[in-house]
């Protein structure tokens, strides 16, 4: 990988696009979900003090990142958590299981910001990208 | 711009612009998009016109893919589109309702006149903002079991009225009376459950907002009448929809409608067009979860309608009754709905899909509240918050050509990204309390990105809509303050 930041946000009218990327699949959702929750809070005034398990399945590399970062939108949104460290402990084409590392949201202490609402399928993109993998996907807000 | 839609479009008057059904091969129907010339090139920005070419691919699509004047890129289906498809052969697609199923509109009116509500204004606005909470993380003050929540889904806005929160009166001026039929709980997941459980009498964030606004002219003076609306009145303006639960009901969805598309074969120019045929299990069931929280969704206005009046009552000292709080009316702009409509002269029923577009029935209807009767349905359209928002009426033209539908707003210009770079620096809050407007809001970031900047002027799409005859301008208002999340 060359000098290109690990995740990025493109516009998209009324909502926000993300590319991430990484040497490898695993870095790549681990920084979609990095760069998802970078919308909604500061990530480094959050503080790991709670890990949760995280294993979603789906029948595409695509289908799979809109699960897993879906999977951490309703996580987030019903127990009202936020975080901003990922461990992937397993992955394939249909497959992640991970851990988040995180801590319930602090409206006060982490900026809230903005407010996701679903991800999308519009310009997914999941694709070798320098040697790595780039991944791409909108979001709702 | 050198859109190859410009060089195809075939204009039919001032304000109505057919797209042929040969432009793409696999369009079964015209594009019909309602713009005047202005209007037309901010379109050329986005995909929304190649997406209004998109949604003619889909099977049973009835006349014609329109388009409203505030139209911009969406997923599959543009937000502003509309498209009735036949029951039988025809598709339901969650890309033409969006993520906020039953995102809408409701308009209150009151007693009050704008020097009454002047100097208990920043009261008033910390008041609202406190009882309605939005935003990141927001929680509401009711709390429901899973039997209630159950309820809610089968029963709409009715089952808050039940419980006190709100005015008998308020079903009657509610689209649909606030509730639509064949919601089935068994559709809806777990997740959408627990996502929207906590969430009753919230606002939500991005484009939602709570206004109190003052009516600064009024174009038709019956329907105004009618309305309850005249010059210096003070009204409550609010947008927003199902929220969390509505959001997952169309997560889990579009990956069922990904499945159901290549169990039928269905060709699609865009995987966010995912559908299924009316009357399949895939598409029953998705009309029942839709329905859920379209009901979902109309509670949620309901307890909000409640809340505000309970604001109000409590900043002035007086009942909402004695405020003359009543409702003015509720709309939909996120829905697929069966309705009855002629089609070469004949009855038939329809599933009409209305992405970011108002129902607009007119005189006479049946589904328009008596006392809107002579004048037509209601239509609520919100522009953005530093200008102004509009009441319109539905009309039997729009019957007759789109469906009884029109504009939802403004429509964006602007990207969030291009909004905020654009107004780096620009003081938002300064610039809208210089003009009188008082503002609250939770994530001041999210000011510049819906600023007026970032949207097109919402008379423009008013006026081309009014001269096209599909809606008539009946009052325009100003904002006196804005609550968002």
């Amino acid at each position: 990988m060359t000098e290109q930041p690990p995740f990025e946000t493109f516009d998209h009218t009324a909502d926000v696009g993300i590319i991430a990327r990484g040497s490898n699949l695993a870095e790549a959702f681990a920084n979609a979900a990095k760069a998802m929750f970078s919308l909604m809070v500061d990530l480094d005034r959050v503080e790991t003090r709670e890990e949760r398990r995280v294993e979603v399945d789906a029948e595409d590399r695509e289908g799979l990142l809109v699960a897993w970062l879906a999977e951490l939108l309703y996580m987030s949104e019903v127990d009202s958590v936020v975080f901003n460290r990922f461990d992937v402990d397993e992955i394939s084409d249909t497959r992640i299981a991970a851990r988040a590392f995180g801590e319930p949201l602090d409206l006060d202490r982490h900026n809230p910001k903005l407010m996701i609402k679903a991800v999308t399928r519009h310009m997914l993109q999941v694709e070798p990208a320098n040697g790595g993998v780039q991944v791409r996907v909108v979001l709702d807000i | 711009m050198s859109k190859g839609w410009l060089k195809s479009l075939e204009k039919v008057d001032d304000y109505r612009w057919r797209l042929p059904a040969s432009y793409k091969p696999g369009m079964r129907v015209p594009g019909l998009i309602f713009a005047d010339e202005r209007l037309l090139r901010t379109m050329a920005g986005d995909q929304a016109v190649e997406q209004v070419a998109n949604v003619a691919f889909l099977p049973g699509v009835v006349r014609y893919s329109m388009a409203m004047p505030d139209i911009h890129w969406g997923y599959g289906f543009p937000i502003g589109g509309v498209a009735a498809m036949r029951l039988n052969g025809g598709v339901v697609s969650p890309g033409g309702v969006g993520f906020d199923i039953n995102c809408g509109a409701r308009l209150i009116r009151t007693n009050l006149t704008e020097a009454e509500v002047r100097p208990l204004l920043d009261r008033l606005a910390d008041q609202l903002f406190r009882d309605v909470p939005s935003g990141l993380g927001a929680h509401g003050p009711l709390r429901v079991n899973d039997r209630e929540l159950d309820d809610i889904m089968v029963r709409g806005a009715s089952w808050m009225l039940e419980r006190g929160y709100g005015a008998p009166d308020d079903l009657e001026t509610t689209e649909s009376r606030g509730c639509l039929a064949g919601a089935d709980p068994a559709t809806v997941s777990q997740r959408a459950r627990e996502r929207g459980r906590e969430q009753l009498c919230t606002l939500g964030a991005g484009n939602h907002f709570l206004e109190v606004e003052a009516v600064e002219e009024v174009y038709d003076e019956a329907a105004a009448q009618a309305f309850g609306l005249e010059v210096g009145r003070v009204v409550v303006f609010f947008h927003c929809g199902s929220r969390g639960f509505g959001h997952q009901v169309c997560q889990d969805y579009l990956e069922v409608m990904e499945k159901a598309s290549r169990q039928f074969d269905i060709v699609l120019p865009d995987r966010q067009l995912a559908c299924a045929p009316i009357d399949s299990k895939p598409g029953r069931d998705y009309l029942a979860a839709m329905a859920a929280a379209a009901n979902f969704a109309w509670a949620n206005r309901q307890a909000i309608a409640h809340w505000t009046r309970g604001a109000f009552a409590h900043v002035f000292g007086r009942s909402a009754d004695e405020l003359g709080m009543t409702q003015v009316y509720d709309v939909a702009h996120n829905i697929a709905k069966v309705e009855e409509h002629r089609v070469d002269g004949q009855s038939m029923r329809l599933c009409v899909h209305r992405k970011g577009a108002t129902r607009a029935f007119p005189p006479g209807h049946a589904e328009v509240p008596p006392r809107y009767r002579k004048v037509g349905q209601p239509v609520l359209v919100p522009g953005d918050m530093g200008r102004y928002s509009y009441v319109c009426a539905g009309t039997e033209r729009a019957m007759a050509e789109t469906w009884g539908s029109t504009c939802h707003g403004a429509g964006r210009l602007q990207s969030r990204g291009a909004a905020k770079r654009s107004l780096q620096g620009v003081d938002i809050i300064g610039r809208l309390e210089a003009r009188g407007i008082v503002v609250r809001v939770r994530n001041r970031g999210l000011l510049a990105e819906e600023a007026s900047e970032a949207y097109k002027d919402v008379a423009e799409v008013v006026e081309v809509l009014d001269r096209a005859g599909i809606s008539r301008k009946v009052a325009r208002m100003k904002p006196l303050a804005v609550i968002k999340g």
